[in-house]
């Protein structure tokens, strides 16, 4: 804000000198402790995850990571499985997710009639306002069993040489369920952030294209992917940074289980949804620390999925004088 | 960006069925991935909605859950909507001073450098998942105390933080620099002139991310598990223990093999989308028109 290099001396010399300074730099100082003690707040959380973790690190040490075990009668516990659960369900969702989230975003900015825009762009930020665990009452009520009656059979017959479409579940409770779930809660954040992106695209540069005789759809590959290329990635960072994050949904749609299997239609469990399923059985110390460590993991997932998602938006931002805001986990 | 193959493609005139035909496709394709997300979003409302319609009555918020019942009995979840006012309520009493402070931190005294790593910080928070918030807070709070609805607040407020701070800014920015400086040219000290200047500019803003932070916040489970989850079927207003709250009783409730126990469930999750829905709607209009009102004076 310009005015603060304006008013600086302006205060200083001020008639009521003192009691002025006073009041200027007890308020200051109170603002910047809120400011520090967020920023401290972040720090804290690594430290205290940390610190929880530490019985397992030390015990396991980084081959904790790799470990495909999760026994709490042998007291034996290791990541390999879920690391491997939050890879499939949160890529997978991420690549049915994306090109229909920058679909909705396209229609949003360049196809929808004006009296569409507002009330689809209110619906698109609604979906993202439900909580997760409605949308995983209704997973595993709802669409689980739909899923497992229709869908899975249909795949699994049509596709079931591919390994991935293994025999339909017994319960509706299964990867594959999660997946969906999951596309269902990154899409409107993916169209959201892509939106705003588009938004930004400069007019005459898109009307430049269109003067050339090149089609909208041209245009957009043309114009509008090449300029907003990196926010995109961001977003869809974001996105996927989401998908890895989310525990409540996933824990009541996935099933759980420990092991390594492509089939997505057994039931499986994420380093959050483990997470989440085991907050009433730790029964001891190290096992509890061992769920911290998982917790852990994901921590620095996000950590560095979310510092360099917000680098390159922050970045593009600059370049193309855009203000946006940021999707996190919002 | 490829100007030049854009004018090849344009002067190449032959293939315009072919193009005019792929665009088509596509433009088809955008609409109906947007059909798709506001039929997804019809589709769960209007299942919460038909499922939960029914289990609708007052019971579910004067009546207490009864464990353990051979004989249907009238039963609701009182207790859990008790523990989300209480829970929620002190969260937003925690992070609201805070989060306005940081906001006018940032954009009225921090330099540029600290105002770039603070909000990249605030960003970063905002990306940690709601499980690993729940984990951290267990061990911060819980560990050696025992669960209590404090530590659920702190975890709520722990992600209302970073939403309230970031709304706030962005209405900051709005205040013209004019009024900053008319103020100023008064003879107003600063810290009145952003007290009573430039603070009751932005309280619609303020009001509007609060909401929005509040419906978020009302619906989340991760945070609550380890923090706030072995708790009693009685009403209890106490924050020194552990309060049930909506979301946690959903998650409880939809993992019962009891029909009877789906349908409070789905009752409960009507209630807290109605909620949330009224909530972020209110929201948005009263942001549309605030920063009307703002930019117009600007």
């Amino acid at each position: 804000m310009s005015s603060a290099d304006l008013t600086g001396d302006a205060t200083r010399r001020s008639f009521t000198g003192r009691r002025v300074r006073f009041g200027d730099v007890s308020l200051q100082a109170l603002a910047g402790a809120a400011a520090a003690a967020a920023t401290f707040l972040v720090f804290l959380i690594a430290f205290k995850v940390v610190r929880g973790a530490q019985p397992a690190i030390e015990k396991y040490g980084l081959h904790f990571v790799t470990r495909v075990a999760w026994d709490p009668v042998k007291n034996v516990y290791g990541a390999g499985s879920f690391l491997f659960g939050t890879a499939l369900t949160s890529l997978l969702a991420l690549a049915i997710a994306a090109p229909l989230a920058i679909g909705i975003a396209l229609f949003l900015t360049e196809l929808a009639p004006r009296r569409l825009r507002g009330p689809v762009t209110a619906l698109v930020e609604t979906l993202a306002a439900i909580p997760s665990v409605v949308i995983g009452l209704w997973g595993i009520l709802v669409l689980g069993p739909v899923l497992r009656d229709q869908v899975e059979p249909a795949l699994h017959g049509a596709l079931g040489f591919i390994p991935l479409f293994g025999a339909p579940s017994s319960t509706g409770s299964s990867v594959f369920t999660a997946i969906v779930v999951l596309t269902i809660m990154i899409l409107p954040i993916v169209a959201s952030i892509s939106r705003e992106l588009f938004l930004g695209v400069p007019r005459d540069l898109k009307e430049g294209a269109l003067a050339l005789g090149t089609t909208r759809w041209e245009m957009v590959r043309g114009v509008v992917f090449p300029y907003a290329r990196g926010g995109i990635a961001a977003a869809l960072i974001l996105g996927l940074g989401r998908a890895i994050g989310e525990a409540i949904a996933v824990t009541q749609v996935i099933g759980g289980g420990v092991g390594i299997h492509w089939n997505l239609f057994d039931t499986g469990d994420t380093l959050a949804s483990k997470i989440a399923a085991s907050y009433q059985g730790a029964q001891n110390d190290i096992q509890v620390a061992s769920l911290v460590y998982l917790g852990l993991i994901l921590l620095v997932f996000s950590l560095v999925m979310n510092a360099s998602a917000q680098v390159i938006v922050r970045r593009a931002a600059r370049r193309q004088g855009v203000g946006l805001r940021s999707g996190g986990a919002g | 960006m490829s100007t030049h193959s854009l004018t090849k493609a344009a002067l190449r005139a032959e293939g315009l069925p072919r193009r005019r035909a792929v665009n088509r496709l596509m433009e088809l394709l955008a609409w109906l991935a947007a059909a798709l997300a506001v039929a997804i979003l019809g589709i769960v409302v209007w299942s919460v909605a038909r499922r939960g319609a029914g289990a609708l009555n007052l019971d579910l918020i004067t009546k207490t859950p009864v464990q353990f019942s051979f004989t249907p009995v009238r039963q609701g979840l009182a207790n859990a909507f008790a523990g989300s006012l209480v829970i929620v309520g002190i969260a937003t009493a925690m992070a609201l001073p805070v989060a306005i402070l940081v906001a006018v931190y940032l954009n009225e005294f921090a330099r540029a450098g600290i105002r770039t790593a603070v909000s990249l910080t605030l960003d970063v928070l905002n990306g940690v998942p709601a499980i690993v918030i729940g984990i951290f807070v267990y061990g911060l709070l819980v560990v050696g105390r025992g669960q209590s609805a404090f530590a659920g607040s702190f975890a709520l407020a722990c992600i209302m933080l970073p939403l309230v701070a970031r709304s706030t800014m962005e209405v900051l920015a709005l205040v013209p620099s004019s009024l900053r400086e008319a103020s100023l040219a008064l003879g107003v000290p600063r810290w009145r002139t952003t007290l009573s200047i430039v603070l009751p500019q932005t309280i619609g803003g303020i009001v509007t991310g609060t909401v929005l932070a509040v419906a978020r916040v009302a619906g989340e489970t991760a945070p609550l598990l380890f923090v706030s989850s072995l708790v009693g079927t009685q009403v209890s207003w106490d924050p020194h223990h552990a309060l049930q709250t909506v979301p946690v009783a959903i998650f409880e409730l939809a993992e019962s093999p009891d029909p009877a126990d789906h349908t409070r469930a789905w009752a409960a999750a009507l209630v807290l989308l109605l909620f949330i829905l009224v909530a972020s709607l209110g929201a948005r209009w009263l942001a549309t028109r605030s920063s009307r009102r703002l930019s117009a004076s600007r």
